[in-house]
């Protein structure tokens, strides 16, 4: 327990990074998985191409190595930012490509009939998508959303390895100063629950007012 | 009698891989027309209904409407198809929306309706297939029947030249194809464009103008009602109709 009274501010520091990542690399991936999501399905190939490759590469990477690649290989390129922000990039690319894979399930769940009658009407494939797909789509897709999102806020500890603040690396600090492993292991452990929970809470909730009502 | 001729199909081939399931295809529909489509299931009908929209696509030949020919994907199709309307085999109603909202949405995207104005065109179409009072339901909470005619009056807030309806009354309960079937009669009546693939030989007999019999692919016959339903002249017709019409 002291470890945890003793150590407010930096259980604190570390709380807020975790959640800080979380949320910026999951607005990220929302975005860009849905961007990626539309691409794989519609009716122009080359964005079709831009899609596939897209989730291939990202989805077919270990984390590790993305975050190499990214907080390592950009600055060569002459671009530099701060590491949080390399490491919202990494993380929001990577989860991109589940969150898009998840999107494209929930697509094919909607009747081919349901597009067919939105285009016979004369409505875009942009109206056609957005109008009757995805808002059918979406309510099938709220669960596995949710378990990618939990699986960011659980990936985000790999940022503490490259000197992000975030929840994980307090124990480094902890240990040096000569607290137990176990308990500092413990209210980390406790930190990952309450982001992780507080996810599922909000799908849940999401769940109930907008999931499938067959 | 297809002296203004607004549907037009010259020479058109279709394959689903190796299959050949449009065989130089040759059908003109003239402007008020209504020309019914029958044939044994596998025969083409459905696929022939589809490629006058480009829901499917062709191999060779050439379909215009009204005089333009059909645009290849894009804005120039989707602006033909609000001209064409389309009735489903399994009504296709959007499942996320009510009633009034499936008749209003194209209107207010495709025709840049206002909603006030949508709506109110929505209800007079509804009141016209004897639904104004399911407005406000989900299409899930309609039978069948009243599904499909919400469809069709989905289908004319377009105001489009011409419909096509696909076995329309293929997935309903017996006792609901009537009320679908009289509110196609009316549309007939009224001089509507119509291409109607059905099995339903009444409303070929009462409404059709032209009755084109398909088979393998191919336009078997092409003619009255009269004329076809009294005396076919292909025994792959006269072999049809003697099996449908015996019960």
């Amino acid at each position: 327990m002291d470890v945890l009274t003793e150590n407010w501010s930096l259980y604190g520091k570390g709380f807020l990074g975790t959640v800080e990542l979380t949320v910026y690399a999951s607005v990220l991936a929302l975005v860009l998985g849905f961007v990626m999501a539309s691409f794989r399905v519609a009716p122009v190939g080359s964005l079709r191409v831009i899609g596939t490759v897209w989730v291939a590469v990202l989805r077919n990477t270990p984390l590790t190595l993305l975050f190499f690649a990214v907080l390592l290989g950009l600055p060569r390129f002459g671009l530099i930012l701060p590491f949080q922000v390399f490491a919202v990039l990494a993380l929001g690319c990577y989860t991109s490509a589940f969150i898009c894979e998840a999107l494209r399930s929930g697509i094919n769940t909607v009747p081919t009939g349901q597009g067919e009658a939105a285009r016979s009407l004369g409505m875009s494939f942009g109206q056609t998508l957005n109008n009757v797909v995805l808002p059918q789509a979406f309510r099938s897709v709220i669960p596995p959303v949710g378990s990618t999102l939990i699986a960011l806020a659980k990936n985000s500890a790999i940022a503490g390895a490259f000197s992000v603040t975030e929840l994980l690396g307090t124990y480094k600090t902890l240990n040096e100063l000569g607290y137990s492993i176990i308990w500092s292991f413990i209210w980390i452990a406790v930190g990952y629950l309450i982001i992780t929970l507080a996810i599922s809470a909000l799908f849940n909730v999401l769940e109930k007012r907008w999931g499938v009502a067959r | 009698m297809a002296v203004d001729p607004l549907i037009e199909l010259r020479d058109v081939n279709k394959y689903f891989g190796k299959l050949h399931v449009l065989q130089d295809i040759n059908l003109t529909v003239g402007r008020g027309e209504v020309v019914v489509v029958i044939g044994p299931s596998g025969s083409g009908k459905s696929t022939l209904c589809r490629t006058i929209n480009r829901l499917e696509t062709i191999e060779s030949g050439h379909i215009a409407i009204d005089g333009k020919p059909l645009p290849a994907e894009g804005k120039g199709l989707a602006e033909l198809r609000a001209e064409v309307g389309m009735v489903f085999q399994s009504f296709n109603l959007f499942a996320h929306k009510t009633v009034l909202a499936n008749v209003s949405l194209a209107q207010l995207k495709v025709r840049k309706r206002k909603r006030d104005e949508a709506d109110q065109r929505s209800r007079e179409l509804l009141e016209r297939v004897g639904l104004a009072s399911q407005a406000d339901k989900l299409p899930a909470q309609l039978s069948g029947g009243q599904q499909q005619r919400v469809a069709i009056a989905r289908a004319l807030a377009m105001d489009p030249k011409a419909l096509l309806f696909d076995e329309p009354t293929s997935a309903l309960d017996p006792e609901m194809i009537n009320e679908v079937l009289e509110v196609m009669q009316q549309l007939a009546r009224e001089g509507m464009t119509m291409v109607v693939v059905t099995h339903e030989m009444g409303f070929a007999r009462s409404a059709a103008n032209r009755v084109v019999f398909m088979s393998d692919g191919r336009i078997v016959e092409d003619r009255t009602p009269e004329d076809f339903f009294t005396a076919p002249e292909s025994d792959r017709a006269k072999d049809f109709l003697s099996k449908i019409l015996k019960h």
